[in-house]
């Protein structure tokens, strides 16, 4: 099996543990570089629901939205693990998680230091090779073509 | 393939913006040029590149050639979420700063 290595990234930022976690996560769109959407329209709102199990999505200007992932763990204001549901050609996929751990720690009532991690990246290929699989599987487009063939002949 | 050849082919800043261009899917060299301040056999050199570093691949689609990034390619996605990652912390920071001062 293909092992990749996470992503890890860490910051240090003059606000209070709190604050850190709130700008991080209710904040989101005040941050989050807009270059970096999957969306075709401009991104409007970058939305996290807060409870495990929410989602993480990004509205456009135009109204469409662009699902990310969903909320994993959600612990204010230590620690939030969000699932990133993009494939490696950037496609919201359901049956693909990767995970996004990022902790905020205090160091002082000022200061908090924030980690991030995204790991499990090579589920990405993993997931690229079932799909491929299930297309090349007899009940993938074989099937499809078999049924089509014996219509067209019927 | 490394990473440290992935890294060392997205390190130009043009060569990053043609890789960018095919986030939302294949492209032909001209439509890539289309959308750069750049020439189309500039464009062409820096896909070779990107290629070579293993983040692209190419497919004949009738006539012309287009470039897609490679989905196999997972040294192409880790470069590209390290960097985002960093942007995006750094922007993180920003924000917290400015509302920090503006107090």
């Amino acid at each position: 099996m293909i092992s990749i290595a996470p992503v890890r990234k860490q910051v240090t930022v003059a606000a209070s543990q709190q604050q850190a976690f709130a700008l991080f996560t209710e904040g989101m769109s005040r941050w989050w570089p807009a270059t970096h959407s999957t969306l075709k329209s401009p991104l409007k709102q970058y939305v996290v629901e807060p409870r495990v199990g929410g989602r993480w999505y990004a509205v456009a200007e135009d109204g469409s939205t662009g699902q990310t992932g969903y909320v994993i763990e959600w612990q204010p204001p230590q620690r939030l693990v969000l699932a990133w549901q993009l494939s490696a050609d950037w496609q919201f996929d359901p049956e693909l998680v990767t995970e996004v751990d990022i902790r905020f720690i205090a160091e002082s009532d000022s200061s908090t230091r924030v980690e991030l991690e995204h790991r499990n990246l090579q589920r990405m290929g993993e997931r690229a090779a079932q799909i491929r699989g299930m297309v090349d599987a007899p009940g993938g487009w074989t099937a499809v073509l078999e049924s089509f063939k014996k219509c067209a002949t019927a | 393939m490394t990473y440290q050849a992935a890294f060392l082919a997205l390190a130009d800043p043009t060569r990053r913006q043609v890789f960018e261009q095919l986030r939302h899917g294949p492209k032909a060299v001209g439509v890539i040029a289309a959308q750069m301040p750049v020439s189309r056999p500039a464009v062409s050199q820096h896909l070779g590149v990107l290629k070579k570093a293993g983040l692209v691949a190419d497919r004949a689609e009738g006539t012309r050639r287009v470039y897609y990034i490679d989905p196999q390619g997972l040294a192409s996605i880790r470069i590209w979420l390290d960097q985002f990652w960093g942007d995006a912390l750094t922007a993180f920071k920003a924000e917290l700063d400015k509302e920090g001062s503006g107090k």
